[in-house]
């Protein structure tokens, strides 16, 4: 791996943490804890069903839960879709309306997509321009028969923070099951859930410095949530998903997530320090639109858009930084980013969007060197598009008449 | 997922753009035609100028792309192609000599075709200013 790149998306992906992978290395080989937490009749079993326990205190101490309440998966996507599937399934006889927003993560919207085909009714709610659903626009769209609603805690695009504590307390009054996707928040915000009126709330190992291929759903047990399984083979976890135990990747998680409760307020206020260095060293570059607002975000995710340059090519010329791009260009879509589209951004900004996110291991140093280098590059781009040169002419782009092919 | 072409193309293009043709002419000169095509709502936009002389030649090119790199490093080759050639050999430059040149995947051929577009534009331009 080339030194010199630096690792930017940390809201795609987290490396693992060293303490994490040393956990999970006691649990692969023969004198490690190896065995089939589901083994009931010797002591390799033993062991690994007591570390795998361990480890679902762990999760459940960081979001103030009952450890009988956490519920293993493959990752949060696997959580999501038992969640939104599950609790659909299970309430049909209730009605068939699910509400959720349309810049959740694909995880819930192509769940959301199936269910439609399967008859369910779904309401797309439109955010506010910084990426916040408000309790107010879910109000006006509940229905007799709305049995679900479904809201992230944190856009992974914007960073953008949800008020889940005003919504649970109206979905928790209106018996609507409430759905939180957690998966950018753990070690991020603080969760208590014996206070917050949530009833499923899904989690992601990976984006909390443990492996990818492990994630959690909390299913609330007072009051008491029900959901039809996704997949039977054995009824592990209390019958709520089927399939051994992957003991390594528990441990790992649960090690991520007992770190992620003892040093949280320490990487956090240490990342807004250099979000904040980050922000001070670019917010002078002309023409940079910070996307979501500085109010309501949590600040290791930073998504801005350059004007009059497109996102793909800026990412290209960043050849040395890691960042993602809500441009999709990459995909046959040629479309840009949906959140930013539904936020309403004129299209050359949704084109141009880079979304920086900072982590554990993010330094000083790479900031600054980053925040150099976006300058550099974001001026070369300039000088290469001729949408700059419209601007800088004063012309009016909204009344140009575009040659689209 | 980009060649190695058009990363180097898009590199050179970028550190060093008044080698490479980067800029404008006067679009309301004689001898000078102008192309663009595209939208900022495709994400890509291409201005393409030729400067043409007597026997209908192209003696200069200069371009602005607003794209991705593979929108940029196809200005590049089209430019290399177009400098030094009539006005009817332009006009038959096919996309697919760009996009071939450059091993295009497939979901960036629309860079190429905007290339062909802009040279189109650009000549038709310059003969309504000669008619």
């Amino acid at each position: 791996m080339n030194r010199n790149l630096v690792y930017f998306d940390y809201a795609a992906t987290c490396p693992v943490d060293p303490r994490v992978a040393a956990k999970m290395q006691d649990c692969l080989l023969i004198d490690g804890t190896f065995g089939n937490p589901a083994s009931r009749s010797h002591e390799f079993g033993w062991k690994a069903d007591e570390a795998v326990e361990k480890a679902r205190l762990h999760v459940a101490n960081l979001v103030n839960a009952d450890s009988r309440e956490i519920v293993w998966t493959s990752g949060a996507t696997e959580s999501d879709n038992l969640a939104i599937k599950g609790a659909a399934k299970f309430y049909k006889d209730r009605g068939n309306h699910i509400i959720t927003s349309k810049i959740e993560h694909k995880a819930v919207l192509d769940p959301c997509r199936q269910l439609e085909r399967e008859g369910f009714e779904i309401t797309y709610l439109d955010p506010d321009e910084n990426g916040v659903i408000s309790l107010e626009n879910i109000q006006k769209h509940v229905k007799d028969t709305t049995i679900l609603l479904s809201i992230m805690h944190i856009n992974n695009e914007l960073g953008a923070v949800n008020d889940i504590e005003k919504i649970g307390k109206y979905t928790r009054e209106n018996n609507i099951i409430f759905h939180v996707d957690a998966a950018q928040s753990t070690g991020k915000l603080h969760i208590d859930l014996s206070k917050l009126e949530v009833d499923l709330m899904s989690f992601s190992g990976h984006k909390t410095y443990a492996p990818k291929g492990i994630g959690a759903l909390y299913v609330s047990r007072k009051p008491r949530v029900r959901l039809e399984a996704l997949i039977h083979g054995g009824g592990h976890e209390r019958g709520f998903r089927a399939g051994t135990l992957p003991t390594h990747q528990i441990v790992g998680m649960g090690e991520a997530y007992r770190i992620a409760a003892e040093e949280m307020d320490q990487d956090n206020s240490r990342i807004a320090k250099l979000s904040e260095i980050f922000w001070n060293e670019i917010s002078g570059i002309e023409e940079i639109y910070l996307n979501g607002s500085f109010e309501n975000k949590v600040p290791n995710i930073t998504n801005v858009s350059f004007a009059y340059i497109e996102g793909e090519s800026l990412i290209m010329a960043l050849k040395d930084v890691a960042v993602s791009s809500g441009s999709a260009c990459t995909s046959a879509s040629l479309e840009p980013s949906y959140v930013l589209r539904a936020l309403g951004r004129a299209d050359e900004l949704a084109h141009s969007s880079i979304r920086f996110s900072f982590g554990r291991f993010t330094t000083e140093d790479e900031v600054l060197m980053v925040a150099k280098t976006t300058k550099k590059v974001v001026n070369q781009l300039r000088e290469l598009s001729p949408l700059w040169d419209m601007y800088k002419d004063g012309v009016d782009l909204e009344k140009v008449e575009w040659v689209t092919h | 997922m980009y060649s190695r072409k058009v990363i180097q193309k898009f590199e050179e293009t970028l550190n060093n753009p008044s080698a490479h043709n980067v800029g404008r002419m006067d679009a309301n000169a004689k001898n000078v035609g102008t192309g663009m095509v595209g939208a900022p709502a495709c994400g890509d936009v291409m201005r393409l100028q030729i400067e043409v002389d007597d026997q209908n030649i192209i003696t200069d090119c200069k371009f602005k792309t607003y794209g991705c790199g593979s929108a940029i490093a196809s200005s590049q080759q089209m430019i290399e192609m177009l400098i030094g050639k009539s006005l009817e050999e332009a006009k038959n430059i096919k996309d697919r000599e760009i996009a071939d040149l450059l091993e295009l995947p497939s979901i960036k051929v629309h860079c190429s075709v905007l290339a062909e577009d802009s040279i189109k534009k650009a000549i038709a331009d310059y003969e309504s200013k000669k008619a």
